[in-house]
């Protein structure tokens, strides 16, 4: 029998050089005339190891990394195709503690199948949550779905239940699916990682989604800096139409639902979901007043279901095995399992699945290992850039939405960016608001107005320009953006802002920096601007 | 990416008649338009408009309003820079100073010879193999000054 040797696709693994492992393996197969074959998988998640590749072998798969196009040649000659030693061996990959030590609910299949084979997906129990919900009525699917206590992996962990229980509810010729794949926070991967590693899953929890609630059509908002991903999807759709799993007959059950993948075009706000609705419908991506709810007037002004892909990506496991098995995972009002990306200056980045539960210091050092510049910690940014900045005492917290929301911070979409001591948390906060600046959709004014304004006053503070005036000037700015930005850009921009005020005070009453010298960040030469129409 | 050809009305008008049927066609033409030409041409406005029953207005707000949609052709190189938080923990902001100095321009510009664009970006994904850097839409981690150099150096030899 062949030999199958894994070499991951995974835009990340292929950052660091997988395409070219791939290529060398594939040559050694031909060159030796070896009876083997190279399968492209998605990434495992624990990228200080990619590009990990694996070897399929009678005692299960071995994983040998980081493995460089260089070292392939002597991976053959130590024979790695029989999971051999060789320095880079790392063991039989389900050990690897970083991973044993995970509960992989929705990233089941991630790393372990080929993304874009349909019969690698069924025969890993894929398309099993869509065969039950074809056999029960659409009240049954979101009960289990609200009985699971699925909340939106996206940031704002509404209940997934409900949001699709309104959309039934409300009369409609037509009904949209909307799938929020606009990851653009700092520290998160997770949704790059489901659409490149496991598309069908996607595909499918969609599919059970426009069963449910009468849907008949969906959209995948993909951002534009995620070509990869968008790629896979375009592809795995095709396939899903191809097997009749997409289009007027899903699964041989008369029902339809139809699916299409589009991109973003760089504007972070369009992950907020009424911009993204605004996107999708061919405008500016500015946020909508709500009301009305999208699950009454969302897409084209009709009932939509707009979730995050990782809310999506689990719905067909808790069809699969029901809502109480889903459930009995977590804590308190958080059940199932959070999607932890580690991420920034930490030895061992990468993607773990847990139940809700574990605390911020678990996750930093028992899975990922402290920094990577093996520097002290100094500073945590949980939840991207909206999400509060934690100094090390608080590193107890509890991975949970409402701990997290109790010391003033937010969990989000679950990425966590660890800084050590060389950060400057007043440059962090100048940042925040440089960031809400560019990123602003320009609809309110304390948004608009108010992140551009906030630059200005953390300029003065740094530079030691009447310091305590323009600290309470920007505890006052924080107020106003607060209560009275129309979205959760504009509203959550302080939460960085005020942390590193709060946390880290000391950053905030440093000497004044030196002038810089006449001229000296000035690069030289003639320059074009290259966003002016002349 | 690839090889954009020259702004040709004709061909324009082609990329929009396929995609006007589609439900919010605006971006879908966009995407086209910028794939086949690197840039959205000024002339392309009126037609668009046409096409979708837009005001004028309409259309150039949405394609001022996206930071990926250029009004001017782009260098032959694209190297998009990151300079989100997970990249700023890792040295991204001196790689950023590095490569400016390199090329002699700042972000959001392009050489004067055209070789070179480069673009800030916030966030590719690649979050735990910071400093992250997509050149030619082909994505790299781990990006010191050094490797920078290196994918600066190499797509010059080829250009």
């Amino acid at each position: 029998m062949s030999v199958k040797v894994y070499v991951p696709c995974d835009a990340a693994a292929v950052s660091v050089g997988a395409d070219a492992v791939a290529k060398s393996v594939a040559e050694q197969i031909a060159s030796r005339r070896l009876n083997a074959s190279v399968v492209r998988n998605g990434s495992r998640g624990m990228f200080w190891l990619e590009p990990l590749v694996e070897v399929e072998t009678p005692q299960g798969r071995i994983a040998y990394g980081p493995v460089s196009a260089d070292s392939v040649a002597s991976l053959f000659e130590a024979g790695f195709l029989e999971g051999k030693p060789h320095t880079l061996r790392l063991g039989p990959t389900e050990e690897i503690p970083f991973l044993k030590r995970q509960e992989r609910l929705t990233f089941a299949r991630c790393g372990i199948t080929d993304p874009l084979s349909l019969s690698d997906y069924v025969s890993h129990g894929g398309y099993r949550g869509l065969e039950r919900a074809l056999k029960l009525t659409p009240e049954t699917i979101i009960e289990d779905v609200t009985n699971s206590g699925l909340r939106g992996r996206g940031g704002a962990g509404f209940p997934t239940g409900i949001k699709w229980r309104t959309v039934l509810n409300t009369p409609a010729d037509k009904k949209y699916i909307v799938c929020n794949a606009d990851e653009g926070d700092s520290g998160t991967y997770a949704d790059r990682m489901i659409m490149e590693g496991d598309p069908f899953v996607l595909i499918e929890g969609m599919t059970i989604a426009g069963i449910a609630v009468g849907a008949t059509s969906g959209y995948i908002y993909v951002r534009s800096e995620y070509p990869h991903a968008f790629r896979a999807l375009r592809r795995a759709i095709a396939i899903a139409y191809d097997k009749g799993y997409l289009g007027a007959n899903v699964a041989g059950s008369g029902k339809r639902f139809d699916l299409e993948a589009r991109m973003g075009a760089g504007a972070y706000i369009c992950g907020e979901e009424t911009s993204l609705l605004e996107s999708l419908e061919g405008k500016r991506g500015q946020i909508r007043f709500k009301p009305p709810l999208p699950a009454i007037s969302g897409l084209f002004g009709k009932p939509t279901v707009i979730n995050n892909v990782i809310s999506l990506a689990t719905v067909p496991i808790i069809l699969d095995k029901g809502g109480e098995y889903y459930k009995n995972f977590g804590m308190g009002k958080s059940r199932g399992t959070l999607t932890i990306q580690l991420a920034g200056n930490i030895k061992h980045g990468g993607l773990v699945e847990k139940a809700f539960g574990l605390s911020l210091r678990e996750a930093i050092y028992d899975f990922g290992g402290g920094t990577a510049s093996g520097r002290p910690l100094r500073a945590v940014q949980v939840g991207g850039p909206l999400g509060a900045y934690f100094p090390e005492s608080l590193l107890d917290t509890p991975l949970d939405y409402e701990a997290f929301a109790e010391r003033k911070g937010m969990l989000g979409h679950g990425g966590i960016v660890v800084f050590d001591d060389t950060v400057d948390l007043a440059h962090q906060a100048r940042f925040a608001m440089e960031f809400c600046a560019v990123e602003s959709c320009g609809k309110c004014t304390p948004c608009r107005v108010g992140s551009t304004r906030g630059v200005e006053v953390i300029d003065k503070i740094i530079a030691d320009r009447d310091r305590m005036l323009n600290l309470e000037l920007l505890d006052d700015l924080c107020q106003v953006l607060t209560d009275g930005s129309l979205c959760a850009l504009g509203g959550l921009i302080p939460y960085p802002v005020q942390s590193a005020i709060r946390h880290f005070p000391e950053d905030f009453h440093k000497p004044a920096p030196p002038p810089p010298a006449n001229g000296s960040s000035k690069v030289p030469g003639k320059v074009q601007e290259t966003q002016s129409w002349s | 990416m690839g090889n954009p050809k020259a702004w040709d009305a004709d061909r324009a008008l082609i990329r929009i008649r396929e995609l006007e049927r589609l439900p919010g066609a605006l971006l879908p033409i966009l995407h086209a338009l910028q794939d086949e030409f690197g840039y959205i041409d000024k002339a392309a406005v009126p037609l668009i408009a046409d096409a979708l029953n837009l005001s004028h207005a309409e259309v150039h707000g949405t394609i001022s309003f996206y930071h990926d949609f250029r009004h001017n052709p782009a260098g032959k190189h694209v190297l998009k820079l990151c300079r989100a938080e997970a990249c700023q923990s890792m040295g991204c902001e001196s790689m950023i100073r590095h490569v400016e100095d390199k090329l002699g321009i700042h972000l959001g510009q392009t050489t004067e010879d055209h070789s070179f664009t480069v673009d800030a970006v916030y966030c590719l994904g690649n979050c735990a193999l910071s400093p992250a850097v997509m050149l030619d839409g082909k994505l790299y981690g781990r990006v010191s000054r050094e490797v920078a150099d290196f994918l600066i150096d190499s797509a010059q030899r080829h250009a």
